[in-house]
């Protein structure tokens, strides 16, 4: 009850964000933040909820991103048309890393997600039908409101809102779900949940493709939001490393944690690149990498599990004091 | 023709003599205590960028630069080991990849932001001149950077096999309680581990920076190379890295020269995904 009324405390809060802080950085910074906090939702169900860490989520955002600008460059369709497209693709590449490597030891998957990665990278810079080393750009002037190309970031805010909570909406129902439950055991020990009959590949792989459909659909935004795209900004690694510590950083496997991470880590790079200029690029990853190494060290579970574990710590003396209650009321 | 063939394959056969050195490292670690590095490559790029310092800024040659980059990066694995790995070891796999996952930006992204993004390059004639063999040339740089690879790899072969430290190593690997039992320290043992995988990477990057493009990003591309090499050798097994480097040195050259320059890392990282989908347990492994 608390917790609902919590939620919708901070929901309302998101709703009046862009009015209250209207400027356009504001804004932009706002639509930024849930952009991101997509990507991380989506990488957190096979990452957070399924435990296999991918490090190349950056080619299903690639597929999102250049179905969405292909579908306007090479066919003049509203990039609205790509998500699909971006969707099915990004589903048959989770099959084809995910089918032989989920089998095997988490290493192994985290290994070829890297290296398929980087393989995309360097096929779609030597393509020219996907533009090469230039990319591909989207309607420069919108033809009507399907083009999704706005001036304003505000519109982007809300189509992004709606966005996330689908994501988390679809997270929290498989949560909710058998395969939740399998996610859990595996999680906990594959041994032991494959020896009661949980089909643990299987269940992983459908993970990684439902992760992989939703991060292509947060690729497909940001594309549309920036009007163009290309394999630096589509394909690069930096995209994979963003995704990967707005979760961790959050909080892996809890529903919440890539929201709070993205809320936390996105205007922080935003003001590092306004403060430091060309110069900040290289040191904002320095500092990515520092918390990423620190969060693994002392704090696997991110901020949102330190949090919750402060809070029981705080809560536990008064929930015992009201269990105690009823025993001496009259 | 067959004389350019032939030359191709000498170069790669050098070539993959030093991936086949650094991949050693990498899967050593794996096989003994079940951790992979993703930061391997990111340490290869360290070792070239010692010896871009000493070579360029102190004015030493490789006889300084690559001892002096294997004791850096010896000293900085056996840190990590201790700093980082020694922990994220008991943790859930999540940390143990994003540790080393981090680590890997953190290096990358430190020398980026130093040296800057840009090309650097050696003097050419730092180990100058080309050798003339049966009409094959080869330059004196990779000449020197493979047959020292190859012989410091099939000396830590040697090392683990036939040595009183590589028996306590290979016991801490099979299990590491009932070493301890036995009078060994398995922290020991681990932080030499460590220390020699990425002295292992510290001379690689010596020796390659001769000829190699020097660049922050480098490492990126040499993990993943790393990681095809122990994939396809068989993960813990330092003749299989050997071979394994020695035939991805050789396909990539190949391919570099029969298909064109851009495709040859397409042609390894695909080769990568063909082997997990195929043999995941290596070329020489065992079910």
């Amino acid at each position: 009850m608390r917790r609902a009324l919590w939620l919708s405390v901070a929901l309302a809060l998101i709703v009046a964000y862009p009015l209250l802080f209207s400027t356009p950085f504001q804004q932009r910074l706002g639509a930024l933040v849930l952009l991101y906090a997509i990507a991380a939702s989506a990488w957190n169900i096979i990452g957070g909820y399924a435990g296999q860490v991918s490090v190349g989520h950056v080619v299903f955002f690639g597929c999102g991103a250049y179905a969405a600008m292909g579908a306007y460059a090479h066919f003049a369709l509203s990039p609205l048309f790509g998500i699909p497209a971006g969707i099915v693709f990004s589903v048959l590449i989770a099959a084809v890393i995910g089918v032989p490597t989920l089998r095997l030891s988490g290493h192994y998957f985290s290994m070829a997600t890297i290296a398929v990665a980087e393989l995309a990278r360097l096929i779609v810079t030597n393509t020219e039908y996907l533009g090469a080393g230039v990319g591909l750009s989207g309607p420069t002037v919108p033809r009507n409101v399907f083009d999704l190309s706005f001036i304003s970031s505000l519109p982007y805010y809300y189509l992004f809102l709606a966005t996330l909570l689908i994501t988390l909406g679809i997270t929290w129902w498989m949560t909710r779900s058998r395969m939740g439950f399998y996610l859990r055991a595996i999680k906990d020990s594959e041994r032991a949940a494959r020896s009661l009959g949980a089909p643990a590949s299987r269940t992983k792989l459908y993970a990684y493709m439902l992760s992989a459909g939703l991060t292509s659909v947060a690729g497909a935004l940001y594309a549309m939001m920036f009007g163009f795209v290309d394999p630096e900004s589509g394909l690069g690694i930096l995209i994979s490393v963003k995704i990967l510590i707005m979760a961790a950083l959050g909080g892996a496997g809890l529903l919440f944690g890539p929201l709070v991470g993205a809320a936390i880590l996105v205007p922080l790079e935003e003001i590092s690149n306004n403060l430091l200029g060309g110069k900040g690029a290289g040191l904002t990853f320095v500092v990515y990498g520092a918390i990423i190494v620190l969060i693994a060290r002392f704090q696997p579970g991110g901020i949102l599990a330190l949090l919750n574990r402060l809070w029981a710590k705080r809560a536990t003396p008064s929930k015992e004091a009201a269990a105690q209650e009823p025993v001496h009321a009259p | 023709m067959s004389f350019v063939l032939v030359q191709v394959i000498v170069g790669g056969l050098l070539l993959g003599a030093v991936y086949a050195l650094f991949s050693s490292g990498l899967t050593l670690v794996w096989g003994m205590m079940n951790v992979v590095n993703f930061a391997h490559g990111d340490f290869v790029m360290l070792g070239m960028y010692v010896a871009y310092v000493v070579y360029t800024l102190l004015g030493g040659g490789p006889l300084l630069g690559a001892p002096l980059a294997t004791l850096v990066l010896a000293t900085l694995g056996v840190v990590v080991y201790f700093g980082l790995i020694r922990d994220v070891m008991k943790g859930p796999m999540l940390a143990q990849i994003l540790g080393t996952f981090g680590l890997a930006l953190l290096l990358r992204y430190s020398v980026f932001w130093w040296f800057g993004a840009n090309f650097l390059s050696l003097p050419e004639n730092l180990v100058g001149g080309t050798f003339d063999v049966f009409g094959i040339r080869i330059q004196a740089s990779r000449l020197l950077a493979g047959v020292v690879a190859l012989l410091v790899t099939w000396g830590l072969h040697l090392l683990l096999t036939r040595t009183t430290l590589g028996s306590r190593m290979l016991a801490v690997a099979e299990d590491s309680t009932a070493a301890q039992l036995m009078g060994i320290r398995p922290d020991t043992m681990q932080a030499i581990a460590w220390a020699i995988a990425a002295g292992a990477t510290g001379l690689a990057g010596a020796l390659i920076a001769t000829f190699f493009y020097v660049v922050p990003t480098v490492g990126e591309t040499l993990g993943i190379v790393a990681f095809v090499t122990v994939s396809l050798g068989g993960f813990g097994s330092v003749p299989g890295a050997l071979v394994a480097g020695l035939l991805i040195g050789v396909i990539e050259s190949l391919s570099g020269y029969l298909i064109g320059a851009v495709y040859k890392d397409m042609v390894v990282y695909t080769l990568f995904l063909g082997f997990l989908w195929f043999r995941p347990q290596g070329l020489m492994g065992k079910t």
